[in-house]
């Protein structure tokens, strides 16, 4: 099976995700692997993808693709597809993959899954399971087409350990790319909140809710995800309220989180939250209402205070981690 | 300026879902609709961008999907585009795009509008799709837009920033939550808008292809989560946190 990997990084690092498509080409018994790795000053990173599994590496390296953009990649992609003719090709469900794949789906007229939780392969065609309703319902999909397309969401598939043995044959694309063919130009970059992580790719979120009762209060969430490494997530109420940003918000007009752990402070658990929550491996939640739906789907239920909670249990996790 | 926005109606966001008898679509009967939040941000932003132009609204639904259309023209769309099809289940997001930019064809637009993602299929392509089709560059999830002349300079998020990015007209831009806070249709406006023409095209009629490439096997409810354990101390916390799930 041979499956074209599209590769994305993030401050001259490869992100997680791309990491995670890898071990996915694997889990389906790929047996050619290329990854594409797409920037400016990039090829560096290339050794590193074969380490995770990559039988193949395909740089893209050009200073028009510095930026991310829609007609850039889209191009490079293409031009890669059109040299491996691979079976399979996968990327990321992030802000920029869902961007990016549907592109190529049109130019290609192949089928496009968005943001599977599972992927495999029954002897003739693909099939996935993706959430819709922001997670009320799961759809089993099959793509009749080849190739076919799939972004897979972020933390559903185990990274396998890198092994440094491994080493992927690598080569340059043959980059057709002129300036006339990105009509949409990036001209800046403006980061939010410096190395803040964000809500749909962390491994664990601590969301508030409207429990927290101003949005100073706030800061106790920060705590307790600065401690746990956590990105910081927030309830519709707590965002149309203006407390945080909608860049966190978590449900059913926001984010579809599935992290290994989300912890839930003050939220009493509407339909659309759950939603966008309910397919996290853990779940702990705090809240003064034990009749809170939050604690429906919560592993780790405590009854109280977050005012009274959280500070303590900062504390005491900073403790622990010594 | 001629703005086309893409609505689509969805079932709101209260509704308890159930998966009906055929095991591939949800219960239908009963349920309310809204117009995708996401599309009333493009709605909005178009109101307050045609500056004399027309606004048009289109959708692709069934007969009932009209509705969606109504309350755009409510808020003050000028005209609706209905491509009526009774198998939106049935087809994919690239067969619908088909059939949007099919339909665009031929009508005059300065940019086109939708929400960022529909919020009951939650595909998040239709954007790409139509401006790839229509061979427009597009710029997706934008929550500050300016447009002066025939230049667009937009904001758009991405994961933990905001991309700044500039464009000409003509282009497809999806709306992010955040752009605009949109209005309420008036009194007035109701009753407007059922004199506005709505525009009926029998999908079928347009000479598109809509075979989904990606085909539906079964729908089903996520599966029920194992019951939780009461804590009743921070110290219990701390311990599964260390111990039991090892996140530190």
């Amino acid at each position: 099976m041979k499956v074209l990997v599209i590769a994305e990084t993030k401050e001259s690092k490869i992100k997680k995700t791309s990491f995670e498509l890898l071990s996915q080409a694997q889990n389906l018994g790929a047996d050619d692997v290329t990854a594409l790795l797409i920037g400016e000053g990039v090829s560096g990173l290339a050794a590193e993808l074969g380490h995770y599994g990559a039988t193949k590496v395909l740089v893209a390296d050009h200073a028009l693709l510095h930026h991310y953009t829609t007609e850039g990649y889209a191009h490079v992609v293409k031009q890669a597809i059109d040299s491996i003719q691979p079976e399979l090709v996968l990327f990321a469900a992030s802000t920029n993959g869902k961007d990016l794949a549907p592109r190529l789906s049109a130019r290609l007229d192949a089928g496009l899954v968005s943001d599977a939780l599972e992927l495999s392969h029954d002897g003739s065609k693909f099939v996935a399971v993706r959430p819709m309703f922001a997670g009320k319902a799961m759809a089993k999909v099959s793509v009749a087409s080849s190739p076919a397309l799939v972004s897979m969401r972020p933390n559903v598939v185990s990274v396998k350990p890198a092994d440094s043995s491994r080493s992927a044959e690598v080569s340059a694309l043959d980059l057709t790319l002129t300036d006339a063919d990105i009509r949409a130009k990036v001209v800046g970059l403006e980061t939010s909140g410096g190395d803040k992580i964000d809500v749909a790719e962390a491994d664990i979120v601590v969301s508030g809710g409207r429990g927290l009762k101003a949005p100073e209060n706030f800061k106790l969430v920060e705590d307790l995800a600065d401690v746990l490494g956590a990105g910081v997530g927030a309830s519709r109420a707590v965002v149309d309220a203006g407390w945080r940003p909608h860049s966190e918000q978590v449900g059913q007009t926001g984010k579809t989180v599935s992290p290994t752990l989300y912890v839930a402070c003050a939220i009493s658990g509407a339909m659309q939250h759950l939603a966008g929550m309910s397919s996290s491996k853990n779940i702990i939640a705090i809240n003064t209402d034990a009749e809170a739906p939050i604690f429906k789907v919560a592993s780790y239920g405590m009854v109280a205070d977050v005012f009274e909670v959280l500070p303590e249990l900062t504390e005491k996790l900073k403790a622990a981690k010594g | 300026m001629d703005i086309i926005v893409c609505v689509k109606q969805v079932p709101d966001t209260t509704t308890v879902i159930q998966i009906d008898p055929s095991g591939k679509d949800i219960v239908r009967d009963g349920i309310t609709h809204i117009v995708s939040p996401y599309d009333e941000f493009a709605i909005e932003e178009a109101l307050n961008l045609s500056n004399g132009g027309k606004v048009t609204v289109l959708t692709v639904g069934p007969d009932s999907a009209k509705d969606a259309l109504r309350s755009a023209l409510a808020m003050g769309a000028d005209e609706a585009v209905h491509v009526v099809t009774e198998n939106a289940m049935g087809m994919d997001s690239l067969a619908t795009a088909k059939l949007i930019a099919k339909a665009v064809e031929g009508r005059s637009y300065d940019m086109i509008l939708m929400g960022r993602q529909a919020i009951d299929d939650d595909a998040m392509q239709m954007g790409s799709l139509v401006a790839e089709l229509l061979n427009i560059p597009q710029i997706s999830t934008v929550i500050k837009l300016e447009v002066d002349g025939t230049k667009v300079k937009a904001h758009r998020t991405i994961e933990g920033a905001q991309q700044i990015v500039e464009a000409e007209l003509p282009i497809l831009l999806t709306a992010q939550k955040g752009l605009n806070t949109p209005r309420y249709p008036s009194m007035k406006g109701i009753l407007k808008a059922k004199k506005k023409p709505v525009e009926e095209v029998n999908a079928a009629d347009l000479g598109v292809d809509t075979a989904a490439k990606v085909v539906m096997e079964s729908l089903s409810l996520p599966p029920a989560r194992p019951a939780g354990k009461i804590v009743a101390s921070v110290d219990e916390l701390v311990k599964a946190l260390t111990e039991e799930l090892k996140v530190v």
